[in-house]
């Protein structure tokens, strides 16, 4: 019927093509949106024009960003300003709103999976980078602005130019203490910050269809990372066991009918993609970042690299100056690097698997005393979960803090932040420049490294520890 | 939205690679200027440009950092920024449009951008012009030299002029451009479109009856 072999990306995008507008430009109809309090910009935007949320039951707002992960009796002015106007907001739209005492709040990332709000094949946005992360449903899901958030809720499209398609296979079986984040990075060593940019990265091979969905959430998280709006992953049967029973998933008749159209999703063989990447996933040590980029990236059994031995002279003076700010010298062994803080969360790593992973790791011991660590579930239900399985015991006893949901420390927000000079090892997805305080030096690792960097007071090889 | 034509002015130099969402709007904690602004003009539009690139361009006590180009003569009058290779990466916060904007700055030209950030451009009357490496690296040679700093930007032949007078053509989507050269208000030129949307919606419905919302 088809007339050429089409990708997961390009079949999602045509079945939501409503008009074309140009060259290159399309009127593209969107599923489902996410909204979180960086929301509020979009409806002063739809007040000021005097327009109406087409069909709110379409999208699902919660607070995420700015909730104090602690103390949450004494909200902070900031947090009230952005928790009242989400409110006032979703209430005068009619758009459903998880409020910060529901049973289902917590990281937009983390709860529209949770919720089985996702759903493969949909078309997907939220004025957050990291929608990307819904990728790994094989939905066509990324992050747009708050101009472009007014636009979905007013017309149920965005203006949208396609995406070029770029195949990234990861090929091998990694080791089980190498995750879904240590692809993500090992992928953005491979390609750099800028490799995926104007691109949609599909990811495959047989670590990925090894893989959980929750890794498969991180990797697709972190595409956004690697220059592209979208990472993918085609739904396969992980997929479905995952979804099926969710509150919104469908149910019954009608689930059946979805799973048989999710099932023609996946690329067709001999599609083509623009552009194709193979990553050896089966010799993958844990990985970890030196630099301020999040492609800067070395295995935990290397060193940090020297300028003198960069690609070119402007990666030579980022690389300088990302050593300047990291403080950290050419030739250092990663595995000598000591650490200050300890931060598990984020919409990249604070599911019950991540957790898991890292109270796998520190059952039955306890952190540095140099180090301050913190646990940040990504949602309320994972936080019940993780307490029912007892992993809140295990954090509390290793000498973590276990906190409420929220982004907490992956951006410093809401008071969590790390003090200037002070060295992180992070769950999280960005590395940047005073991206978790003015003055943090951020190293992004999976959450079973981070435990082990918690415990060693440096950056330790966890396959030692599991 | 603003309508955008033609625009000659100082261009600035920032030629380091990744330049980020996170550098160009500061989080809250992420600066002197951000951690000290009132919580209402924090991530407002109208207050944006006071926190542009704060954490690079003012210290701790919030004064102007000298080295810090957009802070030298003739820099600081810049309303275009040559940037290095995927400038505006990172998170999708339109605040950073916001905020080059509140300082002025109308045209970033670069060999590649962050897909968001380039979007967000557009929604804003900033343009965004893409062009080869070879050329950003000749335009930002050129504009270092303050007595070559000033560049023509003509969205309607579509070509960036330096003082070397050399036109650099670039491309540019026929539907953006409309939309900046006439200053278009794309929710009202949409919401024309809501009956054709709404056909659309309920044949797609009709095939997938698991969508129930």
């Amino acid at each position: 019927m088809t007339a050429h072999p089409q990708t997961l990306y390009e079949k999602i995008w045509n079945a939501h093509v409503v008009e074309q507008l140009g060259d290159d430009v399309f009127l593209l109809a969107t599923d489902r949106q996410l909204m979180y309090e960086g929301g509020i910009h979009s409806f002063a935007m739809l007040r000021q024009g005097g327009h109406k949320v087409l069909r709110p039951s379409s999208t699902l707002a919660m607070l995420d960003h700015s909730v104090p992960t602690k103390d949450r009796h004494a909200l902070p002015e900031a947090t009230i300003l952005r928790l009242e106007g989400l409110r006032r907001g979703t209430k005068e739209c009619g758009i459903p709103y998880l409020d910060i005492d529901d049973p289902r709040h917590g990281i937009v990332h983390v709860v529209g999976p949770e919720q089985g709000f996702t759903l493969p094949g949909l078309v997907i946005a939220c004025a957050d980078s990291h929608t990307s992360t819904h990728g790994a449903f094989g939905a066509l899901a990324f992050g747009v602005g708050a101009s472009e958030t007014a636009h979905i809720l007013a017309t149920q499209t965005l203006i949208q130019r396609p995406s070029r398609t770029m195949r990234v296979e990861l090929r091998g079986r990694p080791h089980s203490a190498v995750f879904g984040k240590d692809l993500a990075l090992a992928v953005l060593r491979a390609i750099g910050a800028a490799g995926g940019v104007g691109h949609a990265i599909e990811f495959t091979g047989e670590a990925i269809a090894a893989l959980s969905m929750e890794g498969r959430m991180t990797l697709c998280n972190m595409a956004v990372e690697m220059g592209a709006r979208s990472g993918l992953i085609a739904p396969d049967e992980t997929t479905y066991a995952w979804l099926k029973g969710r509150p919104m998933s469908p149910t019954g008749d009608a689930w059946e009918r979805a799973v048989a159209y999710w099932r023609t999703l996946p690329s067709d063989p001999g599609a083509l993609y623009a552009k194709s990447v193979t990553v050896e996933a089966d010799e993958l040590a844990p990985m970890v970042t030196w630099g301020t980029s999040p492609d800067e990236v070395v295995e935990i059994t290397g060193v940090v690299p020297d300028p003198t031995e960069a690609p070119d002279a402007g990666a030579r003076a980022a690389w300088r100056r990302s050593l300047e700010y990291i403080g950290l010298t050419p030739g250092t062994r990663m595995a000598d690097v000591s650490v200050d803080r300890v931060f598990i969360g984020s919409c990249t790593n604070s599911r019950l698997e991540d957790l898991r992973a890292a109270a796998g790791v520190l059952r039955g011991r306890r952190i540095a005393a140099r180090v301050r660590a913190m646990a940040v579930p990504g949602s309320a239900q994972v936080k019940a979960q993780a307490e029912a399985e007892g992993l809140d015991r295990i954090f509390l006893d290793a000498g973590f803090e276990w906190r409420q949901a929220g982004c907490s420390m992956c951006f410093g927000s809401a008071n969590d932040s790390v003090a200037p000079g002070e060295r992180c090892a992070s769950t999280s997805n960005r590395n940047f420049e005073n991206r978790q305080g003015q003055g943090s030096r951020t190293h992004l690792v999976s959450p079973a490294s981070a435990a082990a960097a918690a415990v060693a007071g440096r950056f330790a090889d966890v396959r030692d520890l599991v | 939205m603003e309508a955008f034509t033609t625009l000659t002015a100082i261009a600035a130099p920032m030629p380091k690679p990744n330049i980020n969402t996170d550098d160009i709007y500061p989080a809250a904690g992420a600066s002197a200027v951000a951690r000290n602004m009132p919580a209402e003009a924090f991530g407002s539009q109208k207050h944006a440009g006071a926190n542009a690139f704060s954490a690079l361009r003012y210290d701790d006590n919030c004064a102007p950092i000298p080295d810090f180009i957009l802070n030298q003569a003739p820099y600081d009058q810049a309303k275009i920024i040559v940037g290095g290779p995927n400038f505006g990466c990172g998170s999708s916060r339109e605040m950073a449009v916001w905020a080059i904007a509140g300082i002025g700055v109308r045209s970033v030209i670069a060999a590649s951008f962050g897909d968001i950030f380039f979007n967000n451009c557009f929604k804003n009357s900033v343009l965004p012009i893409r062009l080869p490496q070879g050329e950003v690296e000749e335009l930002l040679a050129m504009v270092s030299d303050p007595a070559k700093s000033t560049l023509t930007v003509d969205l309607r032949a579509k070509t960036v002029t330096g003082a070397d007078r050399k036109a650099r053509p670039f491309e540019v989507a026929a539907y953006y451009r409309e939309a900046l050269l006439g200053g278009l208000d794309e929710i009202a030129a949409t919401s024309k479109r809501l009956d054709r949307i709404e056909a659309f919606d309920r044949a797609y419905r009709a095939e997938r009856p698991w969508l129930t919302f």
